[in-house]
């Protein structure tokens, strides 16, 4: 249906064009009516988008990573270059882990080899834009990625939409990214706030009870706003009531006031929805005040590397669902290969970080094999096609109408110290959740994708 | 309506915070209120601190020489600092010293993410800090009760060593007038030096005060530096009682706006500075026409 439209405003725009630059209206009316001919006209007809065709010109291909090396988020933007690296490498090698995700892939993307550009987004949203802005200006990037902050992916997902470039974010969990504001060109590769929390709202009733009274920190952006919103909405569904949400500016260090707030309420459950360094500082203090003897922690959608920032101690019995927990390569090959791969790389163990960084390069490099070309409103229609490729987290597919990868993850519970097997073995996997079970149903959260063009 | 337990808590808390926050403002204010200087790296001379403290911490597991090396490291930076720089720009307009710091500041975060990478650290409190005191109602980290005695020690300390001795007089001497004061046969070089390696190791000793509080990571000294920006300014810039005042306001601030809604804690932190700034431009106990 979309196809046929654009199909057909392409056609429009040819005839006017056509009509008053060439031969005349007649005879190109004449050549629409031969199919053969109308082809070879829409080939000819792709104008300039973005930075093709510059960029597809050469032997190599650019790719832009905005990643948050500085910031609240910097421990999650050093994990993505990682997963970036490993993906660059696997792809230019033609190696046989990323074949088994697409088997499209041989050596590089359409014999180029794959060329990566880093920036430094600071966690801040015009920062991210200025360096994408630069990578397909400057450096004729074909694709942008990277994000931790899903301020930062939002700017990015429109100002990549306006440059015509795919973009995928790396960490994302704002409804709003592929909600009200999906863009035609941006993707999200990983699951979010309305998936993490209504899987593990069911979990934590199960876990903790149904009587439950829960308080909130909540950071203030859209991540967190959503992500309380679906968490509240979720929960209560089961029983549970919303005592206080403390709300926090991004990147506090002192919560002292906020948990004092709590300690005052009967609240029996935190969750902790604030992320990365924030949601370090937030648990330590909350046992410090003494809320973690009285309280269970909840992470709706925790950050990579916490659980290795607060120690087992802390973590022990704590609810959380990730993107990725590397244990799953005990029932998937694909993932046992992402995990030894990125092993032997950097040592020790890849968080969902790396993974979602790792999926951005082979997904997009895929979709540019089936295209057969670097034109973006070709790769786009191939993400879009909901080709399913097998991955680390099962099969994973994009949603056409709002670019909301359809992907599982798992639900956690912090291990106590005792029962660690290595240094990495934080959480004991509760139930690994099926990305279809979770998803919005369509048009829920107010997607409206662009044009292409 | 919040309870009166509540509010006497956050009340407490608030006189607790802005103590503390006077203490990590304190080596900005060292800076500013004698050598005239608008210390940008303050944050991460904080930072460097905190990382310092952190490694002689896991090294000797004594808190107390964590304190004394990661106040020793800033100074040592602060002295670097001073020798390599910022000596050139004592008679330069305020942006160059606004500029300079803020280069130094990024070169020192970036040299701390180079060695400890951005993964969090934690810092546990010293053994005699763990646990939880009992206020009334209030439930209190004790560490965080002892930082308001070392914190209140602290800045009695470098008050009379700033204002109580020759050394204090000569240095406030030396910003009205270096020349007389050289002319009167006193290093003042030396005594600059002096001061500025001070209120680097002020703000290091800071850090590793602060370390069992949060978790480290190389960008916290940022949000430090504009707190205490906010306190030098409600206080009055330069004043060093006024540090002390301006660090219990916005201590309070924060606190009692968070008791209500915690949203607007920060706007009235900044909404504050802004009345002072309005109505009392050098601060709340600074001297008018002081430069």
């Amino acid at each position: 249906m979309d196809d046929k439209k654009t199909l057909g405003k392409a056609m429009k725009a040819r005839v006017q064009r056509r009509s008053v630059l060439k031969a005349g209206a007649a005879g190109v009316a004449g050549g629409m009516l031969l199919p053969g001919a109308a082809r070879v006209a829409m080939a000819e007809d792709k104008k300039p988008l973005g930075a093709w065709p510059a960029g597809s010109d050469g032997d190599s291909v650019f790719v832009g990573l905005t990643v948050d090396l500085t910031g609240p988020y910097s421990a999650q933007g050093a994990e993505q270059q990682r997963g970036y690296e490993l993906a660059a490498e696997q792809i230019n090698a033609g190696a046989p882990q990323v074949q088994k995700i697409s088997p499209l892939l041989k050596k590089g993307i359409l014999g180029k080899t794959l060329k990566l550009g880093i920036a430094d987004a600071e966690t801040k949203p015009n920062t991210g834009v200025q360096a994408a802005t630069r990578f397909i200006h400057d450096n004729k990037a074909m694709m942008i990625a990277g994000s931790t902050s899903s301020a930062v992916a939002i700017a990015l997902q429109k100002v990549c939409t306006r440059e015509h470039t795919p973009y995928f974010t790396a960490i994302s969990g704002s409804n709003e990214t592929t909600g009200v504001d999906c863009q035609r060109y941006g993707f999200r590769v990983g699951y979010y706030a309305y998936m993490a929390c209504k899987a593990i709202a069911p979990v934590v009733a199960k876990e903790l009870g149904k009587d439950r009274k829960a308080a909130y920190l909540t950071p203030d952006y859209t991540y967190g706003h959503t992500t309380t919103e679906s968490m509240t909405e979720f929960t209560e569904k089961e029983g549970w009531k919303t005592v206080t949400n403390q709300v926090h500016p991004l990147g506090a260090k002192d919560y002292s006031s906020y948990l004092i707030n709590i300690a005052n309420t009967d609240a029996d459950v935190l969750v902790c929805v604030a992320y990365g360094a924030d949601a370090v500082n937030a648990i330590k203090q909350a046992k410090q005040f003494g809320l973690l003897d009285k309280m269970k922690v909840v992470v709706p959608y925790s950050s990579a590397f916490v659980e290795k920032e607060l120690g087992a101690d802390m973590m022990e019995g704590a609810l959380l669902a990730q993107g990725f927990w590397w244990t799953m390569q005990d029932d998937n090959p694909i993932a046992k290969d992402f995990v030894d791969a990125y092993d032997k790389k950097f040592g020790g163990k890849p968080r969902d970080s790396a993974l979602y960084a790792y999926l951005a390069l082979v997904l997009w490099a895929d979709a540019v094999e089936r295209a057969g070309s670097l034109y973006p409103v070709d790769v786009v229609k191939a993400l879009e096609s909901g080709e399913a490729r097998d991955t680390p987290v099962g099969k994973l597919t994009f949603r056409p109408e709002d670019h909301q990868a359809n992907c599982n993850f798992p639900i956690l519970r912090g291990k106590k110290k005792a029962d660690m097997k290595n240094p990495d073995d934080y959480y004991e996997v509760v139930e690994i959740v099926n990305g279809t079970d979770v998803l919005p149903p369509l048009g829920l959260l107010g997607c409206k994708l662009g044009d292409y063009v | 309506m919040p309870s009166m337990s509540l509010f006497l808590s956050q009340l407490f808390n608030g006189l607790a915070t802005g103590l503390l926050l006077a203490l990590i403002s304190t080596g900005l204010t060292i800076i500013y209120g004698t050598l005239g200087v608008i210390n940008f790296a303050h944050g991460a001379l904080f930072v460097v601190g905190g990382y310092a403290g952190y490694t002689v911490y896991s090294l000797t597991d004594s808190f107390v020489l964590a304190v004394a090396g990661g106040a020793a490291v800033a100074l040592a930076a602060g002295l670097v600092m001073e020798r390599g720089l910022m000596r050139k720009y004592y008679s330069r307009p305020p942006e160059d010293q606004i500029l300079v710091t803020f280069g130094i500041s990024i070169i020192l975060v970036e040299i701390v993410r180079g060695i400890y990478g951005g993964v969090s650290l934690s810092v546990t409190p010293p053994e005699w800090g763990m646990g939880i005191a009992h206020i009334g109602s209030l439930i209190y980290p004790l560490y965080r009760l002892q930082t308001l005695g070392i914190a209140a020690a602290s800045l009695l300390l470098l008050y009379f060593v700033l204002y109580r001795t020759s050394l204090g007089l000569i240095v406030r001497a030396g910003i009205e007038d270096s020349q007389m004061v050289d002319a009167l046969g006193i290093n003042i070089k030396r005594t600059f030096l002096l001061v500025f390696g001070l209120g680097a190791m002020a703000a290091g000793f800071a850090g590793v005060i602060n370390s069992p509080i949060v978790a480290l990571t190389p960008d916290m000294g940022f949000r430090y530096l504009v707190e205490s920006f906010v306190v030098v300014v409600i206080g009055g810039v330069g004043s060093f009682p006024g540090a002390i005042v301006g660090g219990i306001i916005a201590g309070e601030i924060l606190s009692l706006t968070a008791m209500i809604n915690p949203q607007y804690s920060d706007v009235m932190l900044f909404v504050a500075m802004a009345l002072v700034l309005i109505f009392r431009p050098q601060g709340l106990m600074g001297q008018e026409g002081r430069e």
